[in-house]
């Protein structure tokens, strides 16, 4: 773990660079520490895959002082009770809401429907939200769907698309342009400042995504655009 | 329909009335307010003006609250008609000003307040020196609060006038249906028009990412701020910047002000409706006293860093803080009474010429 300067309003505590579960736990377990001990002049945190970025009010504290106090929670019990949730996500991944799956079959090796059971097989880390209100990126991928990007990025993903590149899943709350191959559409709202807290998911959560048919998902798309449903989940354990 | 109904129903027709409406918008005319932190973690970034010293300048010389939604108004300013029975507003930013009906010579100086009335036409003329100016209006612009504030962020519809910049015929709902008749507050001692100094910035969180020489490049060089600039980042030309080893690292979370490098190796200064993360290596940071000075600067304008510690960009912030407060303690009465002194408004005019046909 090491402090890095981010101007006069920021501090970033490094743990590693790279995309790994043991840091990623390291990152939300100093976040929950510093969360608890309300450090004066901290606004606000953002956790990433290998790194926690706290935002503080320099006319209140200072970064040395962070550094200080946040030196001395470093290794401590992480707190309980703070336990995040575990949502079953439904996807379709038929014909047209899932436009890269062929190609992703294709140069993985792999049948669709043996893509698309590898993607529903694993219960993915939500390792950070970042790029746009709500955008989760999960992880990690099976190793036989791991491909690099798109060599050409589209300019509008449709809003609830489920896109994978490297050993990542995410999923688009929005339309946007993005380079990642989509394998899926889920009808789930993603962000939605109606609700408290508006973003469906928070780092730490476990995803499973399930797949569901055409008829499956306009039924689900109609119920969440009439307020009826949002998304099934639990406690997560562990 | 109930009576209950009807009178509702009214109620909301005369809501509707209180307004501005937006005969032209500008290039890029938005609602902003201080901005809506703490909710960066879920990926949703701060935004707020660009320049919040001059959006606490503008509210202060209308009697607004600090944190008030405004108007932000970049490169080139909007035209607005009063459909209130009266509004008072005020211009902060500098050289800006307004002209009031069709006469361009009795333009109004930015930096202090005015009354109009019913049907006043108004123009906001974006000053030569500063990008971006702000316009307050007494009881501030009646948008609903998302996620605690009313700052537009477009990219995702957050906020402002139906989460998107603002186009004609839009006509903004006001707090305040009438600005009572009395003195206006003008502020004597305006910030200075823009500084050519260095922009301070504090090297890190990435500068392991980069060469030796790419250091004293960013320190050294003059960059050039290209066309693509807006309320996200603002791209600068100039000497390529080069990365010890890979360009691309692992997202990470970015203040505002971060400077960020990309694989072309130009340099991009983030602003306030950046992304909370990415994965490119950030060579350098703004400090935080001099982002509004960034956020006046316009495209082709020449900007060059200098380096300083944490520790002493902490102090310019403390020290900025207290120059605000000081400069919002020298507002005082309009010296000639209240009301517009044209006269006296032509003759200040004419003889800085800040008015200018060529603009």
């Amino acid at each position: 773990m090491r402090f890095l300067p981010a101007g006069d309003r920021a501090l970033v505590i490094e743990f590693g660079d790279t995309v790994d579960r043991g840091l990623s736990g390291a990152v939300l377990r100093l976040a929950a520490l510093i969360d608890v001990a309300a450090i004066p002049g901290v606004v606000e945190m953002v956790p990433t895959f290998r790194s926690l970025l706290v935002h503080y009010d320099p006319l209140s504290t200072t970064a040395a002082e962070l550094e200080r106090r946040i030196a001395g929670l470093a290794g401590r019990a992480p707190p309980v009770g703070r336990a995040g949730r575990s949502w079953r996500i439904p996807f379709c991944a038929e014909g047209g809401y899932a436009p890269d799956l062929a190609e992703v079959a294709r140069r993985s090796g792999l049948a669709c429907d043996a893509v698309v059971a590898r993607l529903s097989a694993v219960a993915y880390h939500v390792y950070m939200l970042g790029f746009l209100p709500g955008f989760p990126y999960l992880g990690d991928l099976p190793a036989e769907l791991a491909l690099p990007r798109r060599a050409d990025p589209r300019l509008r993903v449709p809003p609830g698309s489920i896109a994978i590149a490297t050993t990542l899943c995410a999923i688009y709350p929005y339309q946007s342009p993005g380079g990642w191959h989509l394998v899926g559409t889920t009808p789930v709202r993603l962000f939605d400042i109606a609700r408290q807290p508006p973003a469906l998911f928070a780092a730490g959560d476990a995803v499973r995504l399930e797949p569901i048919d055409a008829a499956a998902f306009a039924a689900l798309r109609a119920a969440v655009e009439g307020g009826e449903w949002v998304a099934e989940s639990e406690p997560l354990r562990g | 329909m109930t009576a209950a109904l009807e009178v509702a129903a009214l109620e909301v027709a005369a809501l509707e009335v209180v307004a501005l409406e937006v005969v032209a918008p500008g290039l890029a005319t938005s609602i902003q307010d201080l901005g809506r932190p703490g909710f960066q973690a879920i990926g949703v970034p701060v935004s707020g003006a660009l320049d919040g010293a001059a959006l606490r300048l503008a509210n202060a010389l209308v009697g607004n609250p600090p944190a008030a939604a405004a108007l932000e108004i970049l490169y080139s300013g909007p035209c607005l008609r009063v459909i209130a029975d009266s509004v008072r507003m005020a211009l902060a930013g500098s050289g800006a000003r307004l002209v009031v009906g069709d006469d361009a010579t009795a333009a109004v100086p930015a930096w202090r307040s005015l009354r109009l009335a019913q049907g006043d036409l108004v123009a906001v003329i974006v000053g030569r020196d500063a990008a971006c100016c702000y316009l307050a209006i007494e009881g501030g612009i009646a948008v609903p609060q998302v996620l605690g504030s009313a700052s537009t962020y477009a990219r995702a519809g957050l906020g402002g006038f139906r989460g998107r910049p603002l186009r004609a015929g839009d006509r903004l709902p006001l707090a305040c249906a009438t600005a009572p008749e009395r003195g206006e507050l003008h502020l004597p001692d305006p910030p200075p028009a823009a500084a050519q100094a260095p922009i301070r910035v504090v090297l890190g969180p990435q500068r392991e990412r980069f060469t030796a020489a790419a250091i004293a490049t960013l320190l050294a060089a003059e960059y050039r701020i290209s066309a693509s600039a807006d309320r996200m980042g603002m791209r600068l030309d100039g000497p390529r910047l080069a990365h010890a080893g890979v360009w691309d690292i692992v997202s990470d979370g970015i203040a505002t002000g971060a400077i960020q490098v990309p694989g072309s190796g130009q340099p991009i200064v983030l602003l306030a409706d950046h992304q909370t993360t990415g994965g490119y290596p950030k060579i350098a940071t703004v400090v935080s006293a001099d982002l509004p000075v960034v956020g006046r600067r316009r495209p082709g304008d020449a900007i060059r860093f200098a380096a300083v510690s944490v520790e002493a960009a902490e102090a310019l912030a403390r020290e900025a803080e207290r120059g605000l407060a000081a400069r919002l303690a020298t507002l005082e009465p309009v010296p000639d009474g209240p009301g517009l002194d044209l006269a006296a408004l032509y003759g200040v005019n004419l003889i800085s010429g800040v008015v200018s046909a060529g603009e």
